[in-house]
């Protein structure tokens, strides 16, 4: 199969081996879990659930609100000790509620009812829904939701690029048979006749299992495609131009071009949640870097805080400098361990001061456009960020701001050390708070024409109905009612005096 | 609870910095220095030393009126690789103040008044050249002959060298007449002015095998630096295959036409400082393009001009002004080439 090249990108050291050496290993759960309501891509599910209530593993917490919500599950049996209010990773500032859950040893699951895969693709749909399945590869767009179109091509994303990541691999080599019988699942729901799982060429043992699974379960349906190791392929853009040499349209979807991707992770879920009727309430995570003790891959109940993962990985080393939800390309910096693991986080990664950019040497942009060869969006970071240092937002909108895909690969091709990406999400951030005051404006300005109509159209009603009096008692008006009035008479005067 | 200082992401390190840019090309400059210091003596060292002298002074004179922090600026780089470029543009035996003229309208006017690293216009390091080329035409005529040339003297050496830079008394047995010494463009500008063919022209022993003798060496080593800076992703390929394939291009069929009248292409592409132009002035990133396809237009433009100023202007060389010229349209051909961004154009 023809493959094709994404426009830029970094080959980055790989930093896989850390962590995949000891293969998947159990994380048990804490005593108590935090489950945040936010673990997909809309707003934050309404929790059913209130303090004291005893839950049952797999039974449900959250209740989907909105566009693109998912229903949030008990990770574990036990008792609810609280509902209450705390900000996520994500989306630092907005409180958001979690269901703080004491995890008893001894508690039941349940689980929905088994499906076949044969099942009616909108059942196999439902499943998805109820159980929670949302995309694991990072953004969390309920799966349901994703897959509610039918289109010719599935693609199957094991292409795992970000450095030290390494969750996909390790699931990858202990069950890439879940992950093909759940890609079949998948393809039948959206009718894709193509189902390609594409894995990096650098995954050698996960690529293995792969051809194996594929060989077992795939049923002449599921392709594996090994696709180069390059730095960011595994985004939906790049690996389907990868693929199919398509570009995905400007503020287009994967779907525009008939495509629809998912995680392998994802399909792996998708799969459990049918056959054994499983909802998604644990992750595979990669804990490692220099950081921590002893790196591995872990299965994690979600609402487990960091700082009890750490531990399970030998705690930190005194090399433990940053502490991030991510890989190092396009993570988010924790505070402090004691944030829940989400559906979406795949890895935490502890780095020391050797790794890390150096900060407060940024020096002028020389403009020799290393940022634009390595930007897949094929963007000019340079004149954007030109563009957003001068607030000039609108011209930072039409020359692609919203195109950047936030990877960073600018940043590390800029020699001149400039935080381009940070100052694209701040530009961003202002050019949304920008449309949404304009919106507000214009709603505004709407309700307020609409008022001036409205008193325009009471006043002329006014108006008329005054001028109907006037006229009623005008000089003229009351000569033409005696007029009127005289010549009843006049009529009636002869008709009366009439001979009878 | 164990509490992390955070940053945005990207957390890793860049790959490279002002400096090492810099450096690196530094560095791919040096065989050229080298030959040309072999062909004309240690002149070079000396006015590459004054230059970068005055450079860095005068940098760190700008940036303290400017308020802004020495360290980091001086130690860029950038200062000395604008002396370097300027130094071998001069002859190696130019006096003393060409060099602090010339760093003067460089580092103090191009670079400092229009807002410091990244911010010129104009590639400084032409703007000086050009400031002394059109102030001090006389001193740009004299040039050494080449070494190796039959019967020329052997170039002064690093004592004699340095006396006639800073004095301007030249060792015997040399004279500031006979060292009026043409270059090769001068000879088929002056030569064919005359009426001589260019056989007979290149006949002359000034002329090597494609441009002029020495000088085609230099240049080929000059590409060679530049080889390495394309090897290493330093500067893009776009400006030197716009630059050399339009000399190329452009004068073949003239060539072809009259190879009498007109010089041989290669003779074009290694006289004076087109590969020089090519590899290290052109691609100047500041005053440049920036965009692939305006970085085509500006080398190709480069070439045009230097060749249009070679033939019909009434400057041997001119690369310097075709540089300038071609910074001027810089802002206006990376605004009309912005590359397409992915999906643009594609019906969602």
């Amino acid at each position: 199969m023809r493959l094709h090249r994404f426009h830029g990108g970094l080959a980055l050291p790989g930093h896989k081996a850390e962590s995949t050496a000891g293969g998947l290993r159990a994380c048990p759960a804490p005593a108590v879990l935090r489950v945040p309501m936010l673990q997909h891509a809309g707003e934050a599910a309404e929790p059913c659930v209130a303090a004291g209530d005893a839950v049952v593993r797999g039974q449900r917490i959250g209740i989907a609100r909105g566009a693109s919500g998912a229903d949030v599950h008990a990770p574990r049996g036990g008792r609810v000790r609280a509902v209450e209010d705390a900000g996520v990773p994500q989306l630092p500032g907005i409180p958001v509620p979690h269901v703080v859950i004491e995890v008893a040893a001894d508690a039941p699951e349940v689980n929905l009812p088994p499906l076949a895969g044969d099942e009616d693709p909108d059942v196999l749909r439902a499943r998805l829904q109820a159980a929670g399945i949302v995309g694991l590869g990072g953004a969390g767009f309920p799966t349901a939701e994703k897959t509610a179109v039918r289109r010719e091509r599935l693609v199957v994303n094991g292409a795992e690029c970000e450095p030290w990541i390494a969750c996909d691999d390790a699931l990858l080599r202990e069950h890439a048979d879940e992950v093909v019988r759940g890609a079949r699942v998948l393809a039948r729901i959206v009718g894709a006749t193509v189902v390609q799982l594409a894995v990096e060429d650098s995954m050698g043992e996960a690529l293995a299992a792969c051809r194996a699974a594929i060989d077992a379960f795939g049923a002449g349906e599921v392709e594996l495609v090994v696709v180069p190791t390059r730095y960011p392929e595994g985004g939906e853009r790049q690996l389907i131009q990868v693929l199919t040499g398509l570009e995905v349209p400007r503020g287009g979807l994967p779907r525009d071009v008939g495509v629809v991707v998912q995680n392998v992770a994802t399909a792996r879920a998708a799969w459990r949640a049918v056959a054994l009727g499983e909802a998604l309430v644990e992750r595979v995570v990669t804990v490692t870097g220099p950081g921590v003790a002893r790196p591995g891959n872990f299965v994690v109940p979600v609402g487990t805080p960091v700082s009890h993962l750490v531990a399970q990985a030998g705690g930190y080393t005194p090399a433990a400098k940053r502490l991030l939800l991510g890989g190092p390309m396009m993570g988010i910096a924790l505070p402090h361990d004691e944030v829940p693991i989400g559906k979406t986080h795949n890895c935490v990664l502890v780095l020391g001061e050797a790794q890390l950019r150096a900060d407060g040497d940024e020096m002028p942009c020389i403009r020799c456009g290393d940022c634009a060869s390595a930007c897949p969006s094929r963007l000019l970071p340079q004149q954007l960020l030109w563009q957003a240092r001068a607030g000039r937002l609108d011209d930072a909108r039409s020359q692609g701001l919203f195109d950047c895909i936030e990877c960073g690969c600018c940043d590390l091709a800029c020699p001149s050390h400039i935080p381009l990406t940070q100052q694209f999400r701040v530009a961003k951030t202002g050019l949304r708070a920008q449309d949404a005051a304009a919106a507000n404006a214009e709603a505004a300005r709407q309700r307020f024409e609409l008022r001036q109509q409205r008193l325009g159209r009471e006043a002329a009603e006014r108006e008329a109905k005054l001028a109907a009096r006037k006229a009623a008692t005008s000089p003229e008006a009351v000569a033409a009612a005696l007029e009127r009035a005289r010549a009843r008479r006049a009529g009636a005067a002869p008709d009366r005096n009439e001979p009878g | 609870m164990k509490t992390f200082d955070t940053a945005p992401a990207p957390h890793l390190p860049a790959r490279r910095s002002v400096r090492s840019v810099m450096g690196l090309v530094l560095l791919a400059l040096a065989p050229g220095l080298l030959a040309h210091a072999w062909f004309f003596g240690p002149g070079i060292v000396i006015q590459l030393t004054l230059a970068t002298a005055f450079a860095l002074a005068f940098e760190a004179a700008m940036l303290k009126a400017r308020g802004k922090p020495l360290r980091p600026f001086l130690t860029d780089l950038s200062a000395p690789l604008t002396a370097v470029l300027f130094a071998l543009c001069v002859p190696p035996l130019a006096p003393w103040w060409v060099a602090a003229i010339g760093m003067f309208s460089a580092i103090v006017i191009a670079k400092h008044l229009f807002g410091g690293l990244g911010q010129n216009l104009f590639n400084p390091a032409m703007v000086g050249l050009a400031v002394v080329l059109l102030a001090f035409p006389r001193e740009f005529t004299q040039w050494l002959p080449p070494a190796g040339l039959e019967g020329a003297i052997a170039p002064p050496g690093l004592l004699e060298s340095l006396r006639a830079v800073a004095t301007g008394e030249l060792p015997l047995p040399w004279e500031w007449d006979t060292l009026a010494q043409a270059t090769p463009l001068d000879a088929v500008r002056t030569l064919g002015a005359q009426g001589a063919t260019l056989a007979e022209i290149r006949g002359a022993p000034l002329f090597g095998d494609f441009g002029g003798r020495g000088w085609e060496w230099i240049a080929n080593f000059f590409a060679l630096g530049g080889l390495f800076l394309l090897w290493k992703r330093v500067i893009p390929w776009q400006v030197p295959v716009a630059t050399l394939g339009t000399a190329v291009l452009l004068t073949l069929p003239f060539w072809l036409y009259d190879p009498d009248l007109h010089p041989f292409p290669l003779q074009h592409v290694f006289s004076g400082a087109l590969v020089l132009a090519a590899f290290f002035i052109a691609t100047d990133p500041v005053s440049g393009c920036t965009t692939p396809r305006g970085r085509l237009l500006f080398g190709a433009g480069v070439a045009v001009l230097t060749l249009a100023i070679r033939r019909w202007g009434s400057f041997p060389d001119g690369v310097a002004f075709a540089v300038l010229l071609m910074n001027c349209a810089a802002p206006w051909l990376d605004a009309h080439t912005r590359p397409r961004i992915l999906g643009e154009g594609r019906a969602p």
